[in-house]
């Protein structure tokens, strides 16, 4: 067998090590350089473009990142927990209902952030409707904001919250809800006390599942929050392109990177469940 | 039960009304967005326009390609980590899944123009290309991995208790019984590699412009009902895609 193998796994190794080891590994030697007169790179190495993380300008946009990440997370949970109970109890609609969840998500991330932007703008649906209606005289500063950002952002991961969720509830054991109503708990008591702390699995999962992606979304907050609500993934596509401070970029590519293999970790390691 | 019933139709309200009311004003005859009446002038529009055009063929040729070789190969691969795990290659896809795209995208910028120091290349189709192969395959390793673990491996067995070669026994006995997921990893792969603008948008050169691309670019710009026609136009081909895909992969084992 090991021959047949060894030649199967050849092309994937060669791929992952030609086009994303090797990549990354060329990031780690940028982010120790200095930046070239004309951008690109130059010697010697140094730990320069590190120490400018905390530079407080750059440290507002990864505290406003982390912000942003975190209420998308939340709004996800919030949005997702109802959602992923009302399918977990609607017996042989189930697979359609979840379906319905998981079908927006493949189908464009660009066009539905463009649908949001269509609704939101200055001359966007919702301005002018309600200019027509005669509601308004000046269009309601909806889009470009932090807000318009966790908007997108919770709209394009939500399947990521559901499906975890609905998995776990899935699981529940029906007998513990029976025996806690017999026992005389309200229905809201069952959920706090019962259904809640069983989905704890999920609801870790579902959170890291939609947090990672936010932290390091870059088209959301490009076209959603334009320049006024800036996260990392902006900030480095500024250094690789306008800028043209490859060495910053790539260090700031790095600490993404190391947020990400972190929060990883902590999770793969609670819950052993892979998908490899 | 009932305000959760409403809960939920309000989720899938927000999920689903954006794009239908996007795609409504694909319809619109007027330029602004207030209804006006019914036209299909924006689609004609789209169909005249030889940017578009251009860049449609380009994100079909990129996507075809990169969804050929990324299923061959990461269908092997997820056959190889069936039979007996590879840690290391396991958590470099796992971890080529978990970057986000606009760290993939400017490590193979850097990438690209490392080597270019030393050869006489420029961006292009070729180098889109590539690094789609790069993503696409953690995807097609998962669904493809999914369909391997329901296979029985003592049918294998068997085939090479009966003399089958190796190559004979993965070709006659388990690929017969994985083909809806290769297929339907196949197909979500090029629904991931067609509608990708951050990755491709860093490594694309002058004449490989992808529709993505243009599409971003028009929306920037402001509002072009032109785009909500082009848009429609994508949201039901991927979303037909992924149906069948879905079809597939619940589809029972032969």
């Amino acid at each position: 067998m090991s021959r047949l193998r060894k030649i199967f796994l050849a092309p994937s190794w060669a791929i992952m090590i030609a086009l994303f080891l090797t990549p990354l590994g060329i990031i780690v030697v940028y982010s120790a350089l200095t930046r070239g007169a004309y951008g690109g790179f130059a010697f010697p190495f140094t730990l320069e473009s590190y120490a400018r993380l905390i530079d407080p300008l750059y440290l507002t946009i990864l505290v406003r990142s982390f912000w942003i990440a975190a209420a998308s997370t939340a709004g996800c949970l919030l949005l997702g927990f109802p959602l992923a109970l009302f399918i977990s109890r609607s017996g042989s609609r189930k697979n359609l209902y979840l379906s319905l969840v998981i079908l927006p998500f493949w189908t464009s991330f660009l066009i539905r952030t463009y649908a949001w932007m269509f609704l939101l703008r200055d001359t966007g649906l919702i301005n002018s409707t309600l200019a027509k209606l005669g509601l308004i005289r000046e269009p309601l500063p909806l889009l470009y904001n932090d807000g318009a950002v966790i908007l997108g952002l919770v709209y394009s991961y939500l399947p990521f919250m559901v499906l975890p969720l609905y998995a776990t509830l899935e699981r529940l054991d029906k007998n513990l809800l029976e025996a806690a109503a017999d026992l005389g708990a309200r229905p809201w008591q069952t959920l706090v006390r019962i259904v809640i702390p069983l989905c704890a699995p999920g609801i870790r999962a579902g959170s890291i599942l939609v947090f990672i992606p936010c932290l390091g979304a870059y088209l959301t907050p490009d076209l959603l929050g334009g320049g006024k609500s800036v996260m990392i993934g902006n900030l480095i596509q500024n250094q690789f392109t306008t800028a043209r401070d490859w060495p910053f970029g790539s260090a700031i590519s790095l600490a993404l990177m190391a947020i990400v293999m972190v929060l990883m970790y902590v999770f793969v390691r609670r819950d052993k469940e892979s998908l490899l | 039960m009932k305000s959760l019933s409403l809960y939920a139709v309000f989720a899938y309200m927000f999920l689903h009304v954006p794009l239908l009311i996007l795609a409504a004003f694909s319809f619109n005859s007027s330029r602004f967005t207030v209804w006006e009446g019914f036209s299909l002038r924006w689609y004609r529009a789209a169909f005249a326009d030889a940017q578009l055009g251009e860049a449609a063929w380009n994100s079909l040729v990129i996507a075809v390609a990169a969804t050929v070789v990324s299923t061959v190969i990461g269908t092997f691969c997820a056959y190889g980590l069936w039979k007996r795990s590879a840690p290391v290659l396991a958590g470099s896809l796992y971890l080529s899944l978990v970057t986000p795209e606009i760290v993939t995208g400017v490590s193979l910028l850097a990438f690209y123009q490392a080597i270019f120091r030393f050869l006489h290349l420029q961006l292009g189709m070729h180098t889109v290309i590539l690094a789609h192969v790069a993503f696409c395959i953690a995807y097609v390793v998962i669904v493809v991995m999914a369909r391997l673990r329901t296979v029985d491996a003592q049918l294998e067995e068997a085939a090479l208790d009966l003399g089958a070669n190796e190559w004979q026994a993965f070709r006659y006995v388990t690929l017969p019984a994985i083909l809806p997921g290769v297929v339907s990893a196949a197909l979500l792969a090029f629904t991931v590699s067609f509608d990708d603008y951050v990755i491709t948008s860093l490594v694309a050169g002058v004449d490989s412009e992808t529709l993505p691309m243009v599409i971003y670019a028009v929306a920037r710009r402001g509002v072009n009902p032109m785009l909500n026609a082009i848009s429609a136009l994508i949201v039901f081909g991927l979303g037909a895609l992924i149906l069948i895909s879905e079809r597939l992969q619940a589809r029972p084992a032969a």
